[in-house]
């Protein structure tokens, strides 16, 4: 069989899938810039999405106006591709009024439906129920929408996975799962917790229980990602049911900020590669396949953009971010006693 | 007029009018509708009426994901049991996410299960574990105690826009009773007093309803007059109605199945020490299963569950307190 050509992406859409990579970069960079600028801004838990940034913005090039995004906990890549306000994400995570959500869920539970971004969870895997959930509402209200799932290499030893993808798969829901497998599951290599890396074997395999298409994709060319995740998003529109795609990258942050006890500030350790298994030429390997860089330097090398173009993007969004980072420190706490809102619908 | 229905009965038929009525309700979970001569199926379609794996944590989230996005699911889940596989889902997930969105979201689901099997089902298939719940902000759990409840808790709760437990008694399936014809809705948050009376204020949930309603008929042969209060719902609790009983009353006896550290008559108990304190003329009395798993064997079984006998024990003791006080 013929291969089916890729839709040819516009230099315009190029340029704006280049520029959402750089939004998150930046917006990630400022989060752990703030942990060191204004120590206690942050509070809890932070996850961060650096190195994601091709997997993502590939991902969510393909979908329509009103498809969803449903992810986990590491959670602000995807609103920034959606067009969620910076701003409004800023000033949630730094716990202020102006916040997505009032204050009420930080950096692990941001939330903009408006933006078809319904909301996340902050436990690992539970969240693939969810938007499991959200493809039987488009698929028993025929929206036409298609749902995608993104979750990690954790979340796919846990058994909301195996149930969803089952009833996914038996009910032909319109969903999209997109394993995003960046290495490490919290601090822990998945070469020492997932059967099939032990074996040596693709996680896509894991589609196989439920006899639906799995592939992998090299989750740093976001234009492999695009085309991938493309085919699946169209067969799940056409009613064909769900896909299991793995998307291979390195997550370039540690899991997440270090766990302190107030007073103690917190920051960024070490990634664990480094901190806990002491690779460190691993770690320098991946950062040399930087998503970002892959993709500057193939819309160089395409015309897409010159040098001083591409350095005018990069100026910008950091001149973006600088605004973000200002607005929401400048943002106001939000009333104490506003905490007994929102309990009841 | 009201129609003789059975329990069962009465929430099934909420169920189907509440899926006639609006179309965002969907119904479903394992070994329900399995064959296309299924009246559910037959009414509303296989769209709407679905089967499911034994896959409780997908059950439950899928239902706080579809209800996120514009449905109204009741999800089957036959014994209260089968949620502790997806606690996760009931008690950290339904509940916390319209919170955790600054109120941007809504999760206006069911989940429907029952419990309370005390008929040799033994340790995991019997138990009373509503008091897990309705200490969770965020989620309502009702607890109907006679088919026009039944019904009209099981409307209320496909209407209401929160994450509902609906847990049905199993001992009670059987019973029949008067329901009120078309439309009947029982509110959350209200208690019902089941009898009136001025000696003792009896508070009861689920099964013990009947069983408190026999023991005050026999207490009432002996010239003692008991007030039977069914809070209905346990999360919102309708704690002023059981507080203006005790101020009548001045004697309070709390009657539940589960076990005394995980019930609700101790947190009824609490509410009253704080507001109703000054009413007491008798310290309370809870009148709880054993804190024991749940036996096999009969007699076991009988001997840890509250009965009529403990009741009226219990009663004649917060009353002679007060002749020694």
């Amino acid at each position: 069989m013929r291969k089916r050509k890729q839709e040819k992406l516009s230099k315009d859409r190029l340029i704006w899938m280049y520029t959402q990579m750089l939004r998150i970069r930046e917006f990630e960079e400022r989060i752990k810039r703030t942990f060191v600028e204004h120590p206690g801004v942050i509070r809890g838990h932070t996850h961060l999405a650096d190195g994601a940034e091709a997997s993502i913005v590939g991902a969510l090039a393909t979908r329509e106006k009103n498809d969803l995004a449903m992810p986990s906990y590491r959670c602000h890549g995807y609103p920034i591709v959606l067009g969620t306000s910076l701003n409004k994400m800023m000033a949630e995570i730094y716990g202020r009024k102006d916040g997505l959500c009032g204050g009420f869920g930080g950096s692990m539970h941001l939330c903009d439906p408006e933006h078809n971004f319904p909301g996340t969870s902050g436990i690992i895997g539970q969240a693939i129920a969810h938007a499991t959930g959200a493809a039987l509402a488009a698929q028993v209200k025929k929206t036409g929408q298609v749902i995608y799932c993104f979750f990690g290499d954790g979340a796919s030893k846990q058994g909301a996975f195996y149930e969803s993808l089952n009833m996914a798969a038996v009910w032909k829901l319109p969903i999209v799962y997109i394993l995003e497998n960046n290495q490490y599951q919290v601090y822990t290599h998945v070469s020492l917790e997932d059967a099939n890396a032990v074996a040596g074997d693709p996680l896509s395999q894991k589609a196989g229980a439920f006899s639906i298409p799995g592939v992998t994709v090299d989750g740093t060319d976001v234009l492999k990602v695009y085309e991938v995740v493309g085919k699946a998003v169209k067969r799940a529109r056409a009613g064909q049911g769900p896909s299991l795609i793995e998307s291979k990258f390195y997550r370039f942050s540690a899991h997440g900020n270090a766990i302190t006890v107030p007073p103690v500030p917190t920051q960024f350790p070490e990634h664990e590669a480094i901190e806990t298994y002491g690779r460190k030429s691993e770690y320098a390997a991946a950062r040399a396949r930087d998503p970002i860089l892959l993709f500057r330097k193939k819309l160089k090398s395409k015309k897409i953009f010159s040098e001083q173009a591409a350095k005018q993007i990069e100026e910008s969004v950091r001149t973006e971010l600088e605004a973000t980072v200002q607005f929401a420190l400048a943002s106001p706490f939000p009333k104490p006693e506003e905490a007994t809102k929102h309990v009841y619908a | 007029m009201p129609r003789e229905m059975m329990y069962a009965e009465a929430m099934a038929t909420a169920i189907t009018e509440e899926m006639t009525r609006d179309s965002d309700v969907i119904f479903y979970g394992q070994n329900l509708g399995m064959t296309d001569r299924d009246p559910l199926v037959r009414k509303f379609g296989k769209n709407r009426v679905r089967i499911t794996p034994i896959s409780e944590t997908a059950e439950m989230g899928i239902a706080v994901g579809a209800a996120m996005s514009g449905l109204r699911p009741v999800v089957e889940l036959w014994m209260s049991e089968f949620m502790l596989v997806a606690m996760g889902q009931l008690l950290n997930e339904a509940p916390r996410l319209r919170y955790m969105s600054g109120g941007q979201v809504k999760v206006p689901l069911v989940f429907k299960a029952g419990y309370g099997f005390s008929a040799g089902w033994a340790g995991q298939h019997s138990n009373c574990i509503y008091h897990t719940m309705m200490g969770i902000p965020g989620l309502k759990v009702a607890l109907p105690s006679s088919p026009a409840d039944a019904k009209g808790l099981m409307t209320s709760a496909i209407r209401d826009n929160n994450p509902v437990m609906y847990l049905h008694h199993y001992m009670l399936m059987l019973d029949k009773g008067p329901v009120p014809e078309g439309e009947h809705v029982v509110p959350f948050g209200v208690a019902e007093i089941k009898r009136a009376g001025t000696d003792v204020t009896i508070v009861a949930t689920g099964w013990m309803v009947s069983k408190s309603l026999a023991a005050a008929q026999i207490l009432a042969k002996e010239g003692i007059s008991s007030e039977v209060i069914d809070p209905r719902t346990i999360a919102p609790l309708d704690i002023e109605t059981i507080v203006q009983s005790v101020k009548k009353t001045g004697h309070l006896v709390l009657v539940d199945q589960a076990p005394r550290h995980a019930s609700v008559a101790a947190i009824i108990a609490g509410e009253v020490a704080e507001h109703g304190f000054h009413y007491l003329k008798a310290p309370a009395k809870m009148v709880t299963a054993m804190d024991t798993s749940v036996p096999y064997s009969e007699p076991l079984e009988k001997y840890i569950l509250p009965n009529e006998e403990k009741i009226i024990k219990a009663v004649k003791s917060v009353l002679e307190k007060e002749q020694v006080k």
